[in-house]
């Protein structure tokens, strides 16, 4: 990172964990739970020879957001690919439930998830998939409060596996060029069902799949901004106040747009194949154009909802 | 155990379940105890996909719709999650996060929710239908695994028989009932040689649990030492700085 450019100037994809809370919050508000100094550390990662992070790999703590109380975990993408372990996993659960218990006697206006991670840690498969169970649990817990949960992806892990199915439970998500939600990861498709079926090496198919613009376009995130700290910030502060309710209204309407998403694109394998049904212009051309021509197309229909 | 085993031990009183698309089943059920109970499942080792996610989805909201808090029991032998190119760009982590929702959704509304695994279940779909339930049980043939040992072993490039030595001695990683259940994922464990239907119909007795205990659980059984722990001290911290 330069040391000339402010906190929030920075590139979210370069960023560290550490380093996009920084710019996130406002300055010098962050203030971290269960810190690197205790140590707090996985005791299963020594039996496979691999060093652990004092932090786990997730900081999760409070701080304010344009004047506002939030809460807030950062997975660290470049520790074991982000990925859920005992108490990274635990951590965040502990950070969402004491929302929860907290909401309506002042606490925070909403909780905001930097998610950057392949999913589950293998070698802790259960603890870690169980947590994920837990959070995402926690999370419409914390969401049937009437307390925002908000999904931030655009680091280098993306949001895979467990990890892309608590970003759909979120009340809003926002995403970046760089950011991949999904749940199979490329490799292990390829890996299963042959490289005919989804060749992991070719980039810019592995982006049309999984990226943040077919996510963008077809609804399954709210926001698409630019790549700076500044930027997530931005669209965190304006997603906050219409987040929808977690309740039966909002998945039925949830269950209606993915029933018609299946409709009119179920027999889809490749992005372009969406665009063009959609009536989007130059189909062919939207993975590549600039980031201001991409948000200057009209979303399909129905992308922009209340529904999830 | 067959699905039609599985059935008839369950609902001896009776059952109107079908099978329906994508590998999904639907219908209700009598259970003692319970006017009615709401059935839905994934079975024949199905991939779970976009298609049967929200066809789940849909019948779990339904239930919740009509407002009569039936208990809900989800019957599964599936497999991970659909892997392919197609449910992946249609976005599969919403439709999994749907199913998760809507089940999680019933519980809040008062609903009794059990997942009844009796064949495979892993990774994603593991999560979307055996673990938003309030209870999990594990009948004879259930195999639940995050990931099996063979793709662990690429991953973690330890040779197989090295980890097949490590899972004696920790649950945490190993695919199987027994560490699940160790770590709390799994409620219960029901052998073959006893009849089914009086354990559900008392697991369905048990009031509605509200707040997820796995953790507390796993700590009892000695499977899951930290997590309840640390989610403990995170939010006490919180708690600490509240308003300061």
């Amino acid at each position: 990172m330069s040391g000339l450019l402010q906190p929030h100037e920075a590139n979210w994809y370069e960023a560290s964990a550490r380093e996009r809370i920084a710019g996130l919050l406002d300055p010098k508000s962050f203030v971290e739970f269960l810190g690197p100094e205790q140590r707090a550390m996985s005791p299963h990662l020594a039996q496979f020879d691999l060093t652990g992070a004092f932090d786990d790999g997730i900081i999760v703590g409070r701080g304010r957001l344009a004047g506002q109380e939030v809460f807030v975990a950062a997975q660290e993408g470049r520790f074991l690919g982000g990925a859920f372990g005992e108490v990274h996993g635990a951590k965040l659960v502990g950070l969402l439930r004491a929302v929860r218990d907290g909401a309506g006697r002042g606490g925070p206006r909403a909780v905001l998830l930097l998610l950057d991670t392949g999913g589950v840690r293998l070698q802790e498969a259960n603890a870690g998939e169980l947590a994920i169970s837990e959070i995402i649990r926690a999370i419409l817990e914390v969401r049937s409060t009437g307390i925002p949960v908000l999904a931030l992806v655009g680091g280098r892990a993306g949001a895979f596996g467990g990890g892309g199915i608590i970003t759909a439970c979120c009340s809003r998500i926002a995403v970046s060029e760089h950011a991949r939600v999904s749940v199979s990861g490329p490799e292990v498709i390829e890996t299963n069902k042959g490289v005919e079926e989804f060749d992991s090496k070719d980039r810019a198919l592995v982006w049309r799949i999984c990226g943040a613009r077919t996510r963008y376009l077809t609804g399954g995130a709210d926001r698409y901004v630019k790549g700076s700290i500044g930027d997530f910030r931005e669209a965190a502060i304006a997603l906050i106040p219409h987040a929808p309710p977690f309740e039966l209204a909002t998945l039925k309407a949830e269950q209606r747009r993915l029933v018609e998403r299946l409709q009119h694109f179920g027999d889809c394998r490749d992005a372009p194949q969406i665009w063009r049904k959609a009536g989007l212009p130059e189909p062919d051309r939207i993975a590549e154009i600039a980031d201001d021509a991409f948000l200057a197309i009209q979303r399909i229909k129905g992308a922009d909802h209340d529904a999830r | 155990m067959t699905l039609d085993e599985v059935l008839a031990s369950l609902f001896p009183s009776g059952h109107t379940v079908e099978r329906g698309p994508a590998g999904t089943l639907h219908g209700t059920a009598k259970v003692e105890g319970q006017d009615e109970v709401t059935v839905v499942g994934i079975i024949d080792g199905t991939p779970l996909g976009v298609d049967g996610a929200i066809r789940l989805a849909a019948n779990v909201l339904a239930a919740v719709e009509a407002g009569r808090r039936a208990p809900i029991v989800v019957l599964v032998d599936t497999a991970s999650q659909n892997m392919a190119r197609r449910d992946e760009l249609l976005g599969l982590n919403e439709y999994l996060a749907h199913l998760f929702k809507s089940l999680a959704l019933a519980g809040m509304h008062g609903h009794r929710t059990v997942s009844v695994l009796f064949g495979h279940a892993a990774a994603g779909a593991f999560i979307a239908t055996a673990l938003p339930s309030q209870s999990l049980v594990a009948l004879p043939g259930a195999e639940p695994s995050v990931m099996d040992l063979p793709s662990i072993s690429r991953v973690t490039k330890l040779p197989l028989e090295q980890l097949k030595e490590m899972a004696k001695s920790t649950p945490i990683f190993a695919p199987g009932v027994e560490p699940l259940f160790a770590t709390g994922a799994v409620t219960e464990i029901w052998a073959a040689n006893e009849p089914f239907a009086p354990r559900l119909a008392a697991l369905l007795q048990q009031p509605v649990v509200t707040s997820d205990l796995r953790d507390r659980i796993g700590l009892e059984r000695k499977g899951r030492l930290l997590a309840r722990k640390i989610a403990e001290r995170v939010a006490a911290e919180a708690a600490a700085h509240a308003g300061s």
